[in-house]
């Protein structure tokens, strides 16, 4: 890379900040009116799980909450906090939504880049299988397998994945992020980690997993016939250098597109997988928050997320850059 | 007819002898000490002060750090817990309590009958959602010294003492609250209690962590180390860590009926039925009555006659709970009361009982339709709705189901009164001027508030409630409530469907001394793990 080549990237980086704020603040504007729009707040649930309220208990609170101001009153209220990267705070969980967020996403980022670490790697290596072997069995093999485990749903598999190594087997964990029974530090405490984390990020991983093996798949089919890929094979290349070193680079910009699109699922798309294995994320938290009417939590995720999201895409177009030297900023 | 009535005659004694078999199986003797219990329950908490609120998960974990002045034992006979004496004026006007000496909270202060006092008139009396109609009577309150404290009421309140215990009054230490904002006092979610169990952690989304507390006013007790409750909110999932081992207990149907019967092996697992009697839960059908047609009390008559309880709880329930035959649960002994219009199954007389309220059939055979409402999430009450649509169907009514999430659903019922039918259940309580007069009170006709009236009147009633919460006269006071039973079951504003028994499965690793009434919330000072179990 030429030095104005990286000033430039510096510049692209510049101009993509600073547009990430118009962006955020109407993602922010449009989750307050939406969530407007939901029957019902937080008080009702309260109320509603007590098995018991009186109409006092119940203005008292809506009052703490300051949900008896009119809704223009309280958009100004968000809004202003919003401008100050001020959260709020979660009546329900009676904690900050800051602290709320920080604490589950160690869990979201452990699981979704063991997930998505596993899906891209094995898509690719299954799709330059299948590349390499067209219509030969070793394609129709990987081809049937990842096809089922894309139709299959990722919370059967999981349960599944657990009736057979948890409960039948007895070798890994069934539910939750560590062993909470022992207190572990250091190389214990990472090998307790991974073990926790082997059959959720499978089970997530197989989501993804077939989309990458058929891009890399296609994109590879489609480079072995490219000009450049014959002008390689003239000059005497290996074969193998032409898979990994011509047709793959090329065929990673299309897996790339797709990665940056599906991490914006990162911090919230895992819901039944967090479920099943009691993972304690953020999509667990995200989904509770709506049946519980947690505006505050809800739309602090949403913010936070979009955030994520927005920053994650500036990450992918850099990423480009270093891949494919013909893209300009 | 009477091959049916045959069979559930063995259904009944199977299940009799199974739920004693069982029961004797969880309690056992000879205690040991040491282990941490784990435990899983079917949704996280919100808080760990039942004080402030009363939903059940919360209660779950906080009993075994909060303590009540009384508890009760299988047959929801009080016992005592902070409180070791209680008497009762003759006239029902005085309640003096005796308290325990030498009792100290986690932090390490006394407890006394200043923290009971300040407790009933700061949490109980103005905030605890039951507690405001609990506590209604209490006037003042006297301390002559600090292990007594004497309550003087302006009407006798013959319901207290089936109440107050972890769950319906924890006593609440009053150096940690006094002066603050007892709703969001830090203290309700890291509680300091009296209990067997000191708070340690929770972590949100994970897990909640208790520890034995080396001070425990009971000598000896408790005999676990500690209490890990562990939120796995996918059933099947919670069913699988019970059988890996992982958990020893769940509590409060956090198992679905339908995965009992891999559990059904009796060297490794135990049931227990009776830990929710204290609740005396009901599920029900509401009617709004404000609708034209199910103003008319034989339009809802008919209805009640056209569905098959019998079939419902062995359908949907499986046969864990029993047919619902009033207002007020059959585990509430003391004043429950059958000898009421009772509805079987007969759909020549709904059919009968349309016609008179003038809705006749068309052609097809149809009358008319109805909306019914249930909460997303509990497939219970998804398959009652379902069990509740064919049945209606054979007498010419058409339901339409209207699956809602809970928050919309409160609103659309309790709010917007915007509905026809409702399916839920709710908790009864131990006594009916506690749990089952807000049902059908006119005073209690309250919109936005959910669990109330949606528009039942009846004066006759609302009179002969009253007087059964202010009479001091206990036969008095049960021919009353045979009454109330007797008029509820003619009006039917609500139809009690089935009465749930909440289900405790553990492993066979998982004892106790002695099951209690409201074992739900028993603080666990007596359970112990048995070692050399799987």
């Amino acid at each position: 890379m030429t030095q104005t080549r990286i000033s430039a990237v510096f510049r692209f980086l510049r101009r993509r900040l600073w547009q990430v704020v118009p962006v955020v603040f109407g993602i922010a504007l449009l989750n307050f009116l939406i969530l407007q729009l939901a029957p019902g707040d937080v008080v009702d649930v309260l109320a509603g799980e007590a098995g018991a309220a009186t109409p006092e208990y119940m203005a008292r609170l809506r009052a703490d909450f300051g949900l008896d101001k009119p809704v223009p009153v309280q958009f100004l209220h968000y809004i202003q906090h919003t401008a100050l990267l001020d959260l709020g705070f979660s009546f329900r969980q009676n904690m900050p939504v800051l602290q709320l967020i920080l604490e589950r996403l160690p869990a979201t980022l452990a699981l979704m880049t063991a997930a998505m670490g596993i899906a891209v790697i094995s898509g690719l290596i299954l799709g330059v299988l299948s590349a390499r072997h067209v219509h030969r069995a070793a394609d129709r093999v990987i081809s049937i397998f990842v096809l089922v485990t894309y139709a299959l749903p990722t919370f059967w598999l999981g349960l599944m994945a657990i009736v057979l190594f948890s409960a039948r087997l007895g070798w890994l964990p069934s539910s939750g992020m560590t062993d909470i029974s022992v207190e572990l530090t250091g190389f214990a405490y990472l090998r307790d980690l991974a073990k926790h984390t082997v059959l959720p990020a499978l089970t997530l991983a197989t989501f993804y997993l077939a989309v990458y093996t058929r891009l890399v798949r296609t994109a590879m089919l489609e480079y072995f016939g490219a000009d450049f890929i014959r002008t390689a094979r003239a000059k005497g290349a290996t074969e193998a250098r032409i898979t990994l070193f011509h047709a793959l680079r090329n065929a990673l910009l299309p897996l790339m597109t797709m990665l940056g699109l599906q991490l914006g699922s990162i911090l919230s798309g895992a819901v039944l997988v967090e479920s099943v294995f009691s993972w304690p994320g953020l999509g667990r938290l995200a989904f509770e928050s709506v049946l519980a009417r947690d505006f505050n939590l809800l739309l602090g995720i949403l913010l936070f997320s979009s955030v994520m999201v927005t920053v994650l895409n500036i990450c992918v177009d850099v990423v480009y850059a270093f891949l494919d030297p013909r893209i300009e900023f | 007819m009477k091959f049916r009535i045959f069979l559930n005659a063995v259904t009944l004694v199977a299940f009799l002898a199974v739920s004693a078999l069982t029961q004797a199986q969880t309690v056992g003797r000879n205690p040991v000490r040491g282990g941490v219990l784990n435990v899983s329950i079917l949704t996280e908490p919100v808080t760990l002060n039942s004080g402030i609120h009363t939903t059940m998960y919360i209660g779950e974990v906080a009993s075994k750090v909060q303590e009540g002045l009384i508890s009760f034992d299988a047959d929801l006979k009080p016992v005592p817990a902070l409180a070791t004496k209680w008497e009762v004026a003759p006239d029902g006007k005085t309640i003096a309590f005796d308290l325990r000496k030498g009792v100290k909270w986690h932090d390490g202060r006394d407890f006394t009958a200043a923290d009971v006092a300040f407790t009933l008139k700061e949490v109980w009396q103005k905030i605890h959602p039951f507690g405001k109609a609990a506590f209604a009577n209490v006037d003042r309150v006297e301390v002559p010294d600090p292990h007594r404290i004497v309550l003087h009421l302006s009407a006798p309140a013959p319901y207290l003492l089936n109440y107050i215990n972890a769950y319906g009054a924890p006593v609440l230490p009053k150096h940690l609250y006094e002066g603050t904002d007892i709703v969001n006092n830090p203290y309700n979610a890291k509680p300091v209690g009296t209990g067997p169990f000191v708070f340690r952690e929770w972590v949100k989304g994970s897990h909640i962590r208790l520890e034995r507390n080396p001070g425990y006013w009971q000598e000896g007790r408790p005999y676990l180390d500690g209490i890990l409750f562990r939120f796995i909110p996918d059933a099947a999932a919670r069913a699988v860590v019970l059988q890996s081992g992982e958990v020893d207990v769940s509590v409060g149907s956090a198992l679905p009926a339908t995965s009992l019967a891999q559990f059904r092996d009796k060297s490794r697992y135990s049931f227990n039925l009776i830990d929710g009697n204290y609740l005396a839960t009901i599920a029900f059908a509401q009617f709004n009555v404000n609708e034209k047609r199910l103003s008319d009390k034989r339009v809802r008559q008919a209805i009640a006659h056209a569905i098959d309880r019998e079939a419902l709880l062995k359908v949907v329930y499986l046969g864990y709970g029993k047919v619902a035959t009033g207002p007020i649960p059959s585990s509430v002994t003391k004043y429950y009361s059958p000898d009421t219009r009772q509805y079987p199954l007969d759909l020549k007389r709904a059919a009968q009982l349309l016609d008179e309220a003038g809705y006749r059939a068309d052609a097809g055979g149809r009358r008319f339709g109805l909306r019914l409402v249930i909460a997303a999430g509990q497939t219970q009450y998804t398959r009652t709705a379902e069990f509740i649509k064919q049945s209606l169907a054979k007498i010419g009514i058409d339901v339409e189901l209207q699956t809602l999430d809970y928050a919309t659903s409160l609103r659309r019922v309790f709010t917007e009164w915007d509905y026809d039918i409702f399916v839920s259940s709710m908790h009864r309580l131990p006594d009916p001027t506690l749990g089952v007069q807000r049902i059908f009170w006119t005073q209690n006709i309250r919109k936005g508030v959910p669990w109330t009236n949606t528009g039942y009147s009846n004066p006759k009633l609302d009179a002969l409630m009253e007087q059964a919460a202010r009479e001091p006269d206990e036969t008095k006071r049960k021919a009353q409530i045979k009454e109330w039973q007797q008029i509820v079951q003619e009006d039917v504003p609500i139809l009690e469907l089935i009465e749930p028994v909440w289900i405790t499965v553990s492993t066979a690793r998982f004892r106790k001394l002695a099951l209690q009434g409201d074992g739900l919330f028993s603080s666990w000072a007596d359970a112990w793990l048995e070692p050399g179990k799987k």
